[in-house]
């Protein structure tokens, strides 16, 4: 046992097991307990359902690795939606043809590349907590998009954007698989780049990293960029899964990225984290959901086991560590 | 309270950890009102031995524990606190938001009558500790707002308010001046007139050798002896604490034919310091040394460019510079290694690995990647080179011994390929061991032509390590001296005075 734990955390590091053995006990107790668990249309479910909440988690994750948070994601996701949504209505709505869409996205990007870049500023000039930062900011792009829409949706598009919430390529849905791309470029960014690398020195000690020559402003104002960037795509999923945007839709994700950061093992204090415990931590939390569903279980009792999860997972991740301690001792 | 038997006296203490031995049948014995030090590199067992003192460990079957002449058969923390042993650990343990009178009458609140707090029995108390230290202070004041000396005061009083009878102190001196030290010492000297034993455990050797009776030496766990301070010398000090002989011989050298690598001139910043100039040569080593305060970090950081200064130049190889930031001075081959190895100088929380390759990326690119294959191959490098002990690279930082520690971080700036390498009191927290490594990776480095400025409050420590000692005072250079034309004992006059 000891062995295969100790390769487990050597292929797959030792942040990895949380979400793996919660995965292993969900797909467990789901398979037993509801006979059409284990189909074709559970995961299909949460295929469609993953990219939204997905995206959103890793607009919050490079924040949350510097040691800081977003706490305007959702409505920088709206707000770029909303770009976009504009650009299409301006040029002919549901008739709109397809080099307007791809002015609209590139509206969205910049939309949400913006508003990160604005929080990010404000964060490392004024070296003001990222959470009184990101919550104005929230409030501020909120109370901005309803001042435009009236509080309203915005709809009518063309029908080919339709497919990038609902469609399926070679099988696999489409959000699905741009959501995977976007774990890849998250992976990589952390693991390889210098801004990776940069973002998680400053997540754990921010002077250690200035003294050590990091440009500590450049590197929170391009996580925050990034971060809204992240957000756009999402807004743009939005968009084509709802065939509208209005803002505060995906409000009630905010928190949820959170804790499925964590889940992950990221630590709550910044400095360390990885991308693909948190997407395992993801999908289990989806299957839970869809899971308590198939069993016709209220969708607000997910929510709720959703928190009894993480409270599990914290105390196992305790225990583990004193018995790790344990066996130290005993070698 | 008799003369007649000592205030604590143990035998055969002996303490394991997982296997490992920490204390090997250990005795020590401290006199009623006596100024004891106990001595030894880290891991010698000093906190161990303290830590059974004060109960928190037990030590194996056959050990014998006498306070005050009776035995105890278990020592627990609170035994400990009624029969009036108190540590005062190195991080003080205080509360920076809350007054002193708080601070020392902390007890008191906490065992308060009716789960309330009496402030005017804290008030009571607080006064009459200070008093007894001779110490005035204004209690209503926020601890935060004293210096790091007074704040040390205020950890002895909360001691004396549990009636101490036997104080420990552990590293009392690391982070005060030099007059601050002398102050601390007077206060030292109260407090064992006033009949309560004070064992101090200090790395810094003059000032031990300077206030206490008696000293106990620990080596691996061992008990390496008990001598009589008077007519103890720095030096065989170390050799007792370390097992081994460290002969200081002045390596001054000349380098008059070296190319000029930094010149600066009447280099000023208000209020820290003014009319700087000094050269520097390519393969010489200088040593800056002074009390805190005189500037000296502050002078570094300007030539890091991490402050700008008000006037005066920098020449890099003839060449006017003038830098943004430390990134510019990195560029140019300037590194600086942190007094404060602990919050600046390291990301402690960090791999061994991170660490060392976080000032020099870019060596270790590949397509504008970070290559996992050459960022191990420039850490096993370094890592040989300096003869670093780890376990592995991904270890956190934070695992590594002091001296260890340091090595990482000279090597984080030895893989920039510096032309200049400034060490900011490189050997603070450093076991004495450990030292004559680094300075002698400094004198392999400056050898292979790098030029180095070595910052030291220790006087002893540049006299010894380094080419020319320049003595800085106020913001100002006072002096210049030649190690081979002065003695030790006079360039600590100047410099101590």
């Amino acid at each position: 046992m000891k062995t295969f734990v100790q390769k487990f955390n050597a292929t797959f590091g030792a942040d990895m097991g949380g979400p793996v053995i919660a995965f292993i006990a969900v797909m467990l107790i789901f398979g037993l307990a509801a006979d059409n668990f284990l189909s074709f249309g559970t995961f299909g479910s949460v295929a469609f359902q993953l990219p939204e909440l997905g995206l959103l988690t890793l607009a919050m994750l490079l924040p949350l690795l510097t040691g800081g948070i977003n706490l305007s994601i959702t409505f920088t996701a709206n707000l770029s939606g909303l770009a976009a949504a504009w650009v299409l209505q301006a040029h002919g709505g549901a008739d709109a043809p397809l080099s307007a869409f791809v002015f609209a996205c590139v509206a969205a990007l910049v939309t949400g590349a913006a508003a990160g870049a604005l929080t990010g500023a404000a964060i490392a000039y004024t070296r003001a907590h990222p959470i009184l930062v990101t919550l104005s900011m929230m409030i501020f792009l909120r109370g901005l998009g309803e001042f435009l829409t009236r509080g309203g949706d915005v709809s009518g598009f063309p029908a080919y954007v339709a497919p990038i919430g609902h469609g399926s390529f070679l099988g696999l849905p489409i959000p699905l698989l741009i959501f995977l791309v976007c774990v890849a470029v998250w992976h990589v960014l952390l693991t390889r780049s210098k801004l990776g690398f940069g973002l998680l020195m400053i997540g754990s000690n921010m002077d250690a990293a200035d003294y050590s020559g990091l440009n500590t402003r450049k590197i929170v104002v391009l996580v925050y960029t990034l971060s809204g960037i992240m957000c756009a795509v999402a807004g743009i999923i939005m968009l084509a899964r709802f065939n509208s945007v209005r803002v505060g839709h995906g409000e009630s994700y905010l928190l949820i990225t959170v804790l499925a950061a964590f889940l992950g093992g990221v630590n709550p204090f910044g400095g360390f984290g990885r991308v693909l415990p948190v997407f395992v931590a993801l999908v289990v939390l989806q299957l839970l959901s869809s899971g308590l569903n198939l069993m016709g279980a209220n969708q607000h009792l997910a929510t709720a086991l959703w928190g009894v999860l993480m409270i599990v997972v914290m105390a196992a991740r305790t225990l583990a560590s004193h018995y790790r301690i344990f066996t130290r001792k005993k070698a | 309270m008799s003369g007649a038997h000592p205030l604590l006296s143990l035998k055969d203490i002996k303490v394991t950890f997982g296997g490992v031995r920490a204390l090997k049948g250990v005795s020590f014995e401290v006199n009623p009102g006596e100024v004891h030090c106990l001595a030894g590199e880290n891991g010698c067992g000093k906190s161990t031995l303290i830590k059974v003192i004060t109960g928190v460990y037990k030590p194996e079957e056959g050990a014998e524990f006498l306070f005050d002449g009776k035995p105890i058969a278990a020592m627990t923390p609170t035994l400990a606190q009624s029969l009036g042993i108190q540590v005062i650990w190195q991080d003080l343990a205080l509360f920076g938001e809350m007054s002193v009178a708080e601070n020392i009458g902390f007890q008191l609140a906490v065992n308060g009558k009716y789960g309330l707090i009496d402030k005017r029995a804290i008030d009571a108390a607080a006064e009459k500790a200070l008093a007894r230290l001779g110490v005035n202070l204004d209690i209503h004041q926020p601890l935060k707002d004293l210096p790091i000396a007074q704040r040390q005061i205020v950890a002895i009083a909360r001691a004396l308010v549990g009636e101490a009878r036997l104080v420990f102190m552990d590293e009392p001196t690391a982070s005060l001046t030099q007059s601050e030290t002398d102050y601390l010492i007077e206060i030292v000297r109260n407090l064992s007139a006033s009949g309560v034993a004070v064992v101090f455990v200090s790395h810094r050797l003059a000032e031990v050798l300077e206030i206490s009776d008696r000293m106990t030496v620990l080596r691996d766990g061992s008990l390496v002896g008990v001598y009589p301070v008077e007519g103890m010398t720095q030096s065989r000090v170390t050799e007792l604490m370390t097992g081994r002989n460290f002969d200081n011989a002045v390596i001054a050298t000349d380098h008059d034919d070296a190319p000029v690598v930094l010149s600066v001139r009447n280099l000023t910043r208000h209020g820290e310091f003014s009319d700087v100039s000094f050269d520097l040569k390519r393969g010489e080593t200088l040593g800056i040394t002074g009390l805190l305060g005189a500037g000296r970090t502050e002078l570094a950081l300007t030539l890091f460019g991490m402050r700008a200064a008000h006037s005066g130049e920098i020449l890099l190889e003839g060449k006017a510079v003038s830098f943004g930031s430390n990134r510019d001075a990195i560029r140019a081959g300037i590194a600086y290694l942190s007094e404060d190895r602990l919050s600046l100088g390291l990301n402690q929380p960090q791999s061994i690995a991170d660490n060392l390759v976080m000032a020099s990326l870019d060596r270790i690119l590949s397509g504008g990647l970070i290559s996992p294959s050459r960022k191990a191959k420039v850490v096993s490098r370094w890592i040989s080179e300096l003869g670093v002990k780890i376990g592995t690279p991904d270890d956190p930082i934070r695992t590594l011994s002091g001296g260890n520690q340091q090595r990482v971080a000279i090597a984080k700036w030895l893989a920039i390929s510096p032309k200049i390498l400034i060490l900011d009191a490189p050997t603070v927290g450093v076991d004495v061991g450990a030292r004559a490594g680094i300075f002698e990776i400094v004198r392999k480095l400056a050898a292979e032509g790098l030029s180095i400025i070595v910052i030291s409050d220790e006087a002893p420590e540049v006299y010894f390590n380094t080419d020319r000692v320049i003595h800085m005072a106020e913001g100002r250079f006072q002096a210049v001296y030649d190690p081979r034309q002065i003695s030790l004992t006079e360039l600590e006059s100047a410099v101590y005075a």
